[in-house]
This record gives C-alpha cells, sequence and structure tokens, in this order.
C-alpha cells in the first residue's frame, strides 16, 4: 500500500507540472485569441484544433516515441506525460479562459484605454484579474480531468498510482481490492483539490459583485 | 471665468462610418481653456461616437485632433497614450473596474501609466475621493456603490489623471433621477473650478444654467451653436429650441 501512494505523489507531480503548463500557456493563448492579429489567432485555432481533435493516448506515443526521439529529447516517463499532457491542457484551458475575457463587459478595456493604460497594460492590471476569477470553476474542472488523464502515464511507464497498482495487482491477483484503493485515492485526490479551488473561489470572490 | 483664447482641444473634419452608415459627417469642434460645452441632440445623433472618437476610443476614419494646437498623430501609440491621460472619460455606465475599490479604482492608473508609488498614488486617490464626497467609501468594491456613487469614483478617477479636458458621454443617464443631483453637483464644482468639459447631456436645465456653449448634434453633425442664451431665447426658433420644448412637454405629459 505505501508503495501505490508514493504512486499519488508521482501523478501529483504529473498533475501539477500539466496544470502548470497549461496555465503558462493558456493565458496568453487565450489573450491572442481574443486581441490577437487574425493570423495569430488562425495559428492559436490550429492548435486549440490539433490538440482537441486528437486522443490523449494518440498523443502520448505521438510525442513519446515520435517527437520528443525525433528532436533528441531524453525526457523522464514523468516529464514526457506532464508535457503532453499540459500542452493538451494548454488548448482546453485556453478556451476556459477566452470564454472569461469574452464574458466581461466591453466597458471594462474601454476605461482602462481612456486613461492611457496600453493593450498589455490593460489587460494585466484590469482584464485578467477579473478573467481569471470567472475561470476558476472551468478551472477545477480541468484539474479533476487531468487528475484522471494522468492514469496514461502507465504507457509510457511513468511511477504513477495506476501504474503501481497495476503492477502489484498483476503479481498478486488481487485485482478488486487493488483497483478499488486506486480509485478511491484518485477519489480523494480530486475532492481536495476541488475543495481547495473552492475555498479559493471564495476567497478571491469581489464583494457584492454576482454575475 | 475667464476663457483663454486659443483653443486647448480641437477636433477637425471627424469622419465616421459604421457599418456602411455615416455616423459623423465631418464634425468640427473646439473648446477653450475653462469652457463648458455641451452636446444636446436625438439618440443616434452621434454624440457618444463624436466624443469616443477624440481619445480614439473609437478610430474615426478621418480627421485630426488637436491638443493645445498641436496636432496628436493618433497612430502613434505613445502620442495616443499621452492625448488620453490628458482628456479625461466619463461613461454613461461608469465602468469602475469591477474587481478594485473605489481607492483602487482611482489609483490604478496613476500607478500603471503614471508610474507613481504605490502610497503616493493611493494618497492622490483619497485626496481625488475627498473631492466627490466619498472618502468613507473609499475601501468598497464597485457593486456594493450606488450608481451616483460609482459614479463620482469615475470622476475621481478621471480627475486624478490630471487632464486638461474632461469628455462625459451622457453621465447622469443611467442613474435614478433621485441620484442625477449628486452626480450633476460635482460637474457643476468642476465647472465653477474651471475645468474644460463637453457634454452630451438630456439635462436642459443644466445646460442652460452652466454650458458656455451648446452644440447640437442631429444625424451626425452640429447643425446649430450658440449660447444657451441665444439658442434657448423665447421666440429663437432653433432646432435647439423645438428639441427642448418637445422633451419638456414630453416630460409634462407623463408626469
Amino acid at each position: 500500500m505505501p508503495y501505490i501512494l508514493q504512486g499519488g505523489l508521482v501523478s501529483l507531480l504529473i498533475v501539477a507540472g500539466a496544470m502548470m503548463l497549461g496555465l503558462a500557456m493558456g493565458i496568453p493563448m487565450a489573450v491572442g485569441q481574443v486581441y490577437g492579429s487574425p493570423f495569430l489567432r488562425r495559428l492559436i485555432g490550429l492548435y486549440v484544433w490539433f490538440f482537441r481533435g486528437v486522443p490523449i493516448l494518440v498523443l502520448m506515443f505521438l510525442f513519446y516515441f515520435g517527437v520528443f526521439e525525433l528532436l533528441g529529447l531524453n525526457l523522464s516517463a514523468i516529464s514526457a506525460t506532464a508535457l503532453v499532457l499540459g500542452m493538451t491542457s494548454a488548448a482546453y484551458q485556453s478556451q476556459i479562459f477566452r470564454g472569461s475575457i469574452q464574458a466581461l463587459p466591453a466597458g471594462q478595456l474601454k476605461a482602462a484605454r481612456a486613461m492611457g493604460m496600453s493593450d498589455s497594460q490593460a489587460i494585466r492590471a484590469v482584464i485578467l484579474p477579473q478573467a481569471l476569477r470567472l475561470s476558476l470553476p472551468g478551472w477545477s474542472n480541468e484539474y479533476s480531468i487531468i487528475l484522471k488523464d494522468s492514469a496514461l502515464a502507465y504507457v509510457v511507464g511513468a511511477m504513477d498510482i495506476f501504474t503501481r497498482t497495476h503492477f502489484v495487482a498483476s503479481r498478486t491477483y488481487e485485482h478488486l481490492p487493488l483497483f478499488i484503493a486506486a480509485g478511491a485515492l484518485y477519489f480523494v485526490i480530486t475532492l481536495t483539490g476541488v475543495k481547495l479551488l473552492a475555498a479559493l473561489e471564495k476567497k478571491v470572490r469581489i464583494p457584492g459583485y454576482t454575475t | 471665468m475667464t476663457a483663454a483664447k486659443s483653443p486647448i482641444l480641437r477636433v477637425e473634419n471627424v469622419c465616421k462610418q459604421l457599418g456602411g452608415k455615416e455616423i459623423l459627417k465631418s464634425v468640427t469642434l473646439s473648446v477653450n481653456k475653462g469652457e463648458l460645452k455641451v452636446l444636446i441632440g436625438p439618440s443616434g445623433a452621434g454624440k457618444s461616437t463624436l466624443l469616443q472618437c477624440i481619445n480614439y476610443l473609437i478610430p474615426p476614419d478621418s480627421g485630426d485632433v488637436y491638443l493645445e494646437n498641436r496636432k496628436v498623430e493618433l497612430h502613434r501609440k505613445a502620442e495616443l497614450y499621452e492625448l488620453r491621460q490628458q482628456v479625461g472619460m466619463i461613461f454613461q455606465d461608469f465602468n469602475l473596474f469591477d474587481h478594485l475599490t473605489a481607492a483602487d479604482n482611482v489609483s490604478i492608473a496613476l500607478r500603471k501609466v503614471k508610474g507613481m508609488s504605490r502610497k503616493d498614488a493611493a494618497a492622490r486617490a483619497m485626496q481625488e475621493l475627498e473631492r466627490v464626497g466619498l472618502v468613507e467609501r473609499a475601501s468598497l468594491y464597485p457593486a456594493e456603490l450606488s450608481g451616483g456613487q460609482k459614479q463620482r469614483v469615475a470622476i475621481a478617477r478621471a480627475l486624478a489623471m490630471d487632464p486638461k479636458v474632461i469628455l462625459l458621454d451622457e453621465p447622469t443617464s443611467a442613474l435614478d433621477p433621485e441620484l442625477v443631483g449628486e452626480v450633476l453637483t460635482v460637474i457643476r464644482d468642476l465647472a465653477r473650478g474651471g475645468m474644460t468639459m463637453i457634454m452630451a447631456t438630456h439635462q436642459m436645465d443644466f445646460a442652460q444654467a452652466l454650458a458656455h456653449e451648446i452644440l447640437f448634434m442631429q444625424d451626425g453633425a452640429i447643425i446649430e451653436q450658440g449660447t444657451p442664451a441665444e439658442l434657448l431665447a423665447e421666440g429663437a426658433n432653433t432646432r435647439t429650441q423645438d428639441f427642448c420644448s418637445r422633451l419638456s412637454n414630453l416630460c409634462e405629459e407623463l408626469c
């Protein structure tokens, strides 16, 4: 059992890496898609279309055995999984953020511009602080999806919850209790994360503001 | 209230088409230091578009803007941002930043645009909030303020930038009738203090009492302009007077 619990740390590491990469890429992508040139918008649109359109399992093989190999990148199974999940999550996260940015009243940007802010100042000081708050419910959803997708680490041999469980189960033949335990572990991690994000949502809520 | 001779802001031949419709047909106007000019006219006349063309929130198709007799090269970002700092804007629906307190709404541009320290900006913000009578509301968020208070915060926010001119786009139109007075009082005090302003409004009594000049707009053009006395005199037989008497007749019929 401690052996499988250690896999929890690996899964968490993958999820944290993927969420952060998805966040770091998703925000600029969303901004680019709303305010960028037609070319940039098209480019981001293609990225999103690709990563949303191809199954993650296919992406895992494509990148781990194909692209990373081709580029001569010698990545650990854990980083490779985090990277592929992160790139996929960026596509989804960018659309969460884009929706939030577009949900803001147009007057917010107008007022910021009217005071002499450049667009990038306005986006950082006015648009994103509001859009990111609106994005939290969607982001919490994305977290639970990535956590479950992280089980795909199995196919590249990263020692996460699922890989370890499968490993023990194939030796001991105690599939039912072991996979119930693994499922419960995923469930606990999901629930904890979602609760934490809900608490964050409550903490950053703007007083008096309801939308 | 002596106005200097040379115009502080001048707009020449501004044209704007939107969706194939001519919104502004070569509009020219200028305002001298310390003057209050009031734009009136029916909805859709182009008042709001004109005001937003002045600081390029809506880029005009053609036309020039001169600030203190210097032509502003609006396609150059640095000059455009400079113009916007010097020409404040008050919107009909306030457009306060919803995620910031009243004080931060006033101070944010001081920090981001003028590079003031957090402390100096906060002190200046309190000073401006005091001017509009809202010091005790400084730590509240826009959603916790009444419409009139929001608009007064918006005015404080504009004033904090030390603008040379303030454009007001129907600042009281979104307010409940009982809140109009507190906002007009602030604007009146600004006018008396010598602030240069161009204001679109339907508040005719206010315009008549305080405007140096009334500009009557219709179908994208200024079709009449003059002092309130000239345009609104008994039997002046102007479009402005006609419009105003129709406004007040309507009021009497309804009330």
